[in-house]
């Protein structure tokens, strides 16, 4: 019991990545152990959940949410615009990603004028489209984002950008505040990911996505946890359908 | 336009990629965006490609891009908001029993498609053309076997109506084959009806495992 707890600080310090495998397996393992030591008699004749050693598995809570709670703001930002017309709060949004944006279209070949303009229109787009966004399949960064690229690749590179068949929620009721909370924190846990990724493969992403090289630069597996958040955005996605039928 | 079988051939995670950070080509975007009208398991991928994006547009990784807005940025978009959304081409859904994105290009549905023949009964009917990608479509008569041959680059061949079959697998709506230069193949379209394509040239594509061009031999492509 000391080894392993000695091990779990080990690879928390080491690693200083929480998302570790080395250092959930640890985590785990400390787990299990204390179970074993405490746990009453009658219980502790079942067999140790085999799964938990499992270095790959993730515990559902066990992971710090730094940012959901600023994702969530934002959601209740866009509430207010689209509520309200709430100006002061279309402002916080501008403050935080009109330069972001802006940056973005520069990367992509744009001047500094024309993403000036560019980042403007989309900001306007973001207020007059607020109803549209759907918390249980994106955060509100990732909306702006992909209203950004459509805008720098139909604005800016003048080319047509054929999307998937709309699946907007529409006119549907409020979205269960679990599935919205999920889906944030995995887009907060996404963003401490990218922090905690080796420079060399983050360096990769951000050229990706930000205009210096080709898609094929992307390694396919990033070492990002997208598996959690394609579930999740699987299962609104399933919810749509279902609702559509 | 919903998923009525499984799909068994996806696209992989480098294309859907490429679709979230905007890198490919249209030819290829077309072909993207009408998979993934088909294949949710697709869409959910690329959609938390997306959330890559949105993540490094939020996080500190991209601050050395951040550029501020000019002093008066604020008031000019609130000036934007004013005079109402900016126009977009009204979206009148176009009536298709094909994907919706195939729909708005053709302008219609199967029967809407303007074909030009190819020979041995093939016909095709070009979508998207640029120096750099071609995105076409592809009619081969039932029972139809498209004589064997080789490629000189990359293709992606999404099925829309009907199934071929070749030396690799059984390809059926909604399925892509992705075929590079390597792949010699003899393509026949199943007995049962027509199949119909959605074929993507592309030199920008330069995966290791890209897509064959069908017919490219007698289609001269």
């Amino acid at each position: 019991m000391i080894f392993l707890k000695s091990l779990e600080l080990h690879f928390c310090r080491v690693s200083k990545n929480k998302n570790d495998p080395l250092a959930i397996f640890a985590r785990n393992a400390t787990m299990i152990q204390e179970f074993a030591l405490h746990a009453p008699a009658s219980l502790r004749a079942m067999p140790a959940p085999t799964k938990v050693l499992n270095p790959q598995y993730k515990p559902r809570h066990a992971r710090p949410v730094r940012h959901s709670k600023d994702h969530m703001q934002w959601i209740t930002c866009l509430q207010r615009i689209r509520d309200t017309q709430d100006q002061a709060q279309f402002a916080l949004l501008f403050r935080h990603f009109a330069p972001r944006i802006k940056g973005f279209l520069m990367k992509s070949g744009a001047d500094a004028t024309l993403a000036e303009e560019t980042a403007q229109e989309v900001m306007a787009t973001v207020w007059q489209k607020a109803h549209m966004f759907d918390p249980t399949r994106a955060s509100v960064s990732t909306w702006i984002f992909t209203i950004a690229r459509n805008r720098m690749i139909d604005g800016i590179r003048k080319q047509r950008r054929p999307e998937p068949e709309d699946l907007s929620w529409g006119n549907q009721a409020e979205p269960d505040q679990a599935d919205v909370l999920s889906l944030q924190q995995e887009s907060a846990q996404l963003v401490d990911a990218i922090k905690t990724l080796p420079e060399k493969q983050r360096m990769l992403i951000e050229r990706a996505f930000y205009g210096d090289l080709s898609h094929s630069e992307i390694a396919a597996q990033t070492g990002l946890p997208l598996g959690t958040i394609k579930s999740r955005i699987r299962l609104a996605l399933e919810r749509l359908r279902h609702a559509m039928q | 336009m919903t998923q009525t079988r499984t799909i068994k051939h996806h696209l992989t995670d480098e294309i859907l990629a490429g679709y979230s950070a905007g890198q490919l080509t249209e030819a290829a975007d077309l072909l993207v965006a009408a998979h993934l009208t088909m294949c949710d398991q697709c869409r959910a991928m690329s959609e938390s490609f997306d959330a890559l994006g949105g993540a490094l547009l939020d996080s500190d990784a991209t601050a050395f891009a951040i550029s501020p807005m000019s002093e008066s940025s604020f008031a000019a978009t609130m000036a934007l908001i004013q005079t109402g959304p900016v126009p977009e081409m009204p979206k009148k859904p176009v009536k298709s029993d094909l994907p919706a994105p195939l729909g708005d290009y053709i302008g219609g549905g199967v029967n809407d498609i303007r074909w030009s023949t190819v020979g041995m009964g093939v016909k095709q009917s070009k979508l998207v053309s640029t120096s750099k990608a071609t995105a076409r479509l592809l009619l081969i008569p039932a029972g139809v076997a498209v004589p064997h041959h080789g490629h000189h680059g990359q293709e992606l061949t999404l099925v829309l109506k009907g199934a071929f079959t070749d030396e690799t697998d059984h390809f059926g709506p909604g399925d892509v084959e992705i075929a590079d230069e390597g792949l010699e193949h003899t393509p026949v379209a199943d007995t049962s009806a027509d199949c119909i394509c959605l074929a993507v040239t592309d030199a920008s594509l330069k995966f290791k495992t890209l897509l064959p061009r069908l017919i490219q031999p007698f289609i001269g492509i």
